[in-house]
């Protein structure tokens, strides 16, 4: 049981509870917001985040509260926007979708497809420019890597040598359609990343080590200037696209194809490598913590009247 | 009020309804876009034509919108029909090269030889945190554009009729359709219909002001009339329509004789179709009053208490209307409650 392993186990049963209380809210209409859970993929957001340090930024989708507690993003914040609140983490401007922590690196999320991905180059040339050895990560599904940005994006890195990981969470939809009413081969997001000039991994098994070994490699090659890295890691996801229910029974997919990846997972994994009193004491901690900032949510106040037209312009 | 001929049938069915009669009479119709084929059908709207009429004619594509447009304007230009689906009308941005540098000038650039017959449809997202990305009405950046037309229909009726006439259109159509407005009925003919472009409709006659809205402000202005006859104002409700061509002869008719205009639109006034329809108005015109309303001078805020005052609704379009209609008179604005419209409080997300 080593430390990283239990610091591991934290993060990814921080996130899944923190989502699953989520969906447990939800029926209640006291979280009016589109919600886009990461159950069952969180292992991304954690193995590439626990390589990272303060002054790095990650960006990601509408689908980013795996990310942004998996970076140290406030989850008083987290749940205060998605209840609409004064005091949530874009002052209840955003929503589940748009999601932000400046102070932990966390650069604001954004809900058209593929949007993310040149923003987060740019942060990546501003960091270049600045030399201070910084990185970025930039997560985004399967699905945005058919905008153009995506490839028009990878070029430019790749040209300048930007310090960015580029993290696929390949989940093999998108909303409902399969990869393969998608792309003539599905399997070929690391190669055309390659051809674009950014060396590429693909990790098929969801293993968070793996994740993490590989960001780690390449995070440690782009401080020094070594440039743009891809993974593409195939994970599944447990719940419906949007909204907090499972969806196995509206016929686009069934339950044998989510049973490997639930057997596969690795808050479960984690959790068995961890001693009892261990894990009993990590989990007694999230539990109090989501506690917390759920009644800091329900306690906050409303947004007042005249922040409706506050921070149009700077 | 239905017959043999007609029914009442909801937005999304009557928007169905036109693919099917449109998609069975010309075989050169097809539909694609993001989602149309899943089990869903893009709420209903696209439900059951992939097993009529097979995958070649309805399909969904990569997350490629602007390239996608491009394929729809090729393929237009080279003799099919193609619907463009997209989801909310804010991911129309990533087609706006294609729209406005190609489909819109193609006819005209190219000397008269080569037509788009395109139809555009996207939705408008609002409420339930729809926000800043999934809730922007983005008709007045269309219309701007000479040779694109854009419509939006503000009823079942008109929704079929318009998709019909959208579809055997010569021209690149932009088709908004508002995601609240799918679960409203209205009386809808079983044949294939077609709603000219370019005709507006009086909803309500009066005397006393003409109200004119845009897509779901239609039905907003409406309920508004309603209360504003139980104050004893008669409202003129002008519903347009098509917004690309505009029928301004007929808003002109009404605000001569009511001698005052508000304009609703279901967008920004700054630069919008608020601002175009009351500058005709005051062109062509003298001594009318005239206001706008529409969305806040703001990004859409997720809250929903933010989100509260950035739409005109029908108590404060009923307290604006009375303001001009009854300047000398103390304010006056009706119950919210009974101002609030059932379709509208029964919505439920996610999306
Ligand atoms: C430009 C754009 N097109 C379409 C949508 C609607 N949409 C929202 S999520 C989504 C699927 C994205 O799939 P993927 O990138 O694989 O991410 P996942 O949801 O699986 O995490 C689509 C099509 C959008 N938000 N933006
Ligand atoms: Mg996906």
């Amino acid at each position: 049981m080593s430390e990283e392993t239990v610091r591991l186990y934290r993060s990814l049963k921080r996130i899944r509870r923190v989502e699953e209380v989520t969906a447990e809210i939800y029926p209640s209409d006291k979280i009016k917001s589109p919600v886009h859970l990461a159950i069952g993929q969180e292992q991304v957001s954690v193995a590439v985040c626990d390589v990272l340090g303060p002054r790095d930024w990650v960006g990601g989708s509408y689908r980013s509260h795996a990310m942004h507690l998996a970076k140290g993003g406030s989850l008083p914040g987290l749940i205060a926007e998605m209840y609409g609140k004064e005091t949530g983490c874009c002052r209840g401007k955003g929503g589940s979708m748009h999601v932000i922590d400046v102070a932990a690196g966390v650069m604001g999320s954004s809900a058209v497809v593929g949007t993310q991905i040149p923003m987060a180059t740019g942060y990546a040339l501003a960091a270049k420019m600045a030399g201070d050895g910084s990185v970025v990560a930039v997560f985004f599904g399967d699905g945005a890597t058919e905008e153009g940005c995506f490839y028009e994006s990878l070029n430019f890195a790749a040209l300048h040598r930007l310090p960015i990981l580029y993290v696929c969470e390949n989940n093999g939809y998108a909303i409902h359609e399969p990869l393969s009413k998608r792309r003539a081969r599905p399997e070929g997001i690391c190669g055309a990343a390659e051809a674009l000039g950014v060396p590429a991994t693909r990790i098929d098994d969801g293993c968070v080590f793996a994740i993490r070994s590989a960001a780690e490699t390449a995070v440690r090659t782009m401080r020094t200037g070594g440039g743009p890295a891809l993974i593409e890691a195939v994970v599944y996801r447990w719940r419906q696209h949007v909204g907090p229910n499972e969806d196995y029974d509206q016929g686009y997919r069934g339950h044998d194809e989510a049973q490997p990846w639930k057997e596969r997972d690795q808050v479960a994994r984690l959790a068995g490598m961890l001693d009892p009193a261990t894990r009993e004491a990590v989990d007694a901690g999230i539990e109090a913590e989501i506690e917390a900032a759920v009644a800091f949510a329900e306690s906050s106040p409303v947004p007042a009247a005249e922040e409706l037209y506050a921070d149009v312009f700077a | 009020m239905s017959s043999p001929e007609s029914r009442t049938l909801r937005y999304v069915d009557a928007l169905r309804e036109a693919f099917e009669q449109e998609m069975e009479r010309d075989s050169t119709v097809f539909l694609f876009g993001l989602d149309v084929d899943d089990h869903l059908g893009i709420q209903g709207s696209t439900k059951g034509l992939l097993e009529r009429f097979g995958p070649e004619r309805v399909f969904t594509t990569p997350l490629s919108e602007d390239a996608m447009t491009g394929v729809a304007i090729g393929a237009a230009m080279a003799g099919r029909r193609p619907v463009h689906v997209h989801i909310r009308m804010d991911f129309m941005l990533l087609c706006m090269n294609q729209l406005v540098n190609i489909a819109a000038k193609a006819h005209y650039m190219w000397g008269g030889q080569v037509r788009v017959p395109l139809v555009v449809r996207s939705m408008v997202g609002k409420s339930w945190g729809q926000g800043a990305q999934h809730s922007q009405g983005l008709h007045a950046l269309f219309a701007h554009i000479p040779g694109l037309k854009v419509v939006a229909p503000s009823n079942a009726h008109d929704a079929k009729g318009c998709m019909i006439a959208a579809i055997r259109d010569d021209n690149p159509v932009i088709f908004m359709e508002h995601r609240l407005l799918y679960n409203t009925e209205a009386d809808v003919p079983v044949a294939p219909c077609e709603v000219p472009f370019g005709k507006a409709r009086l909803c309500t006659r009066g005397d006393d002001i003409t109200i004119v809205g845009v897509s779901n402000m239609v039905q907003e202005a409406i309920r508004a009339a309603e209360l504003l006859a139980e104050a004893g104002v008669r409202a003129e409700v002008v519903d347009p329509i098509s917004i690309v061509p505009l029928d301004i002869a007929t808003i002109v008719r009404s605000a001569r004789r009511t001698r005052r205009l508000l304009v609703v639109d279901n967008g920004w006034t700054m630069c919008g179709v608020s601002a175009e329809i009351a500058a005709r108005v005051a062109e062509e015109t003298e001594g009318v009053r005239i206001r706008r309303m529409g969305f806040a001078p703001t990004t859409c805020p997720t809250s929903p208490w933010l989100e509260a005052d950035f739409y005109p609704n029908p108590a404060t379009i009923a307290e604006t209307a009375w303001a001009m209609a009854r300047p000398d008179a103390p304010a006056w604005r009706p119950d919210p409650e009974r101002a609030r419209l059932a379709w509208q409080v029964q919505f439920k997300g996610p999306f």
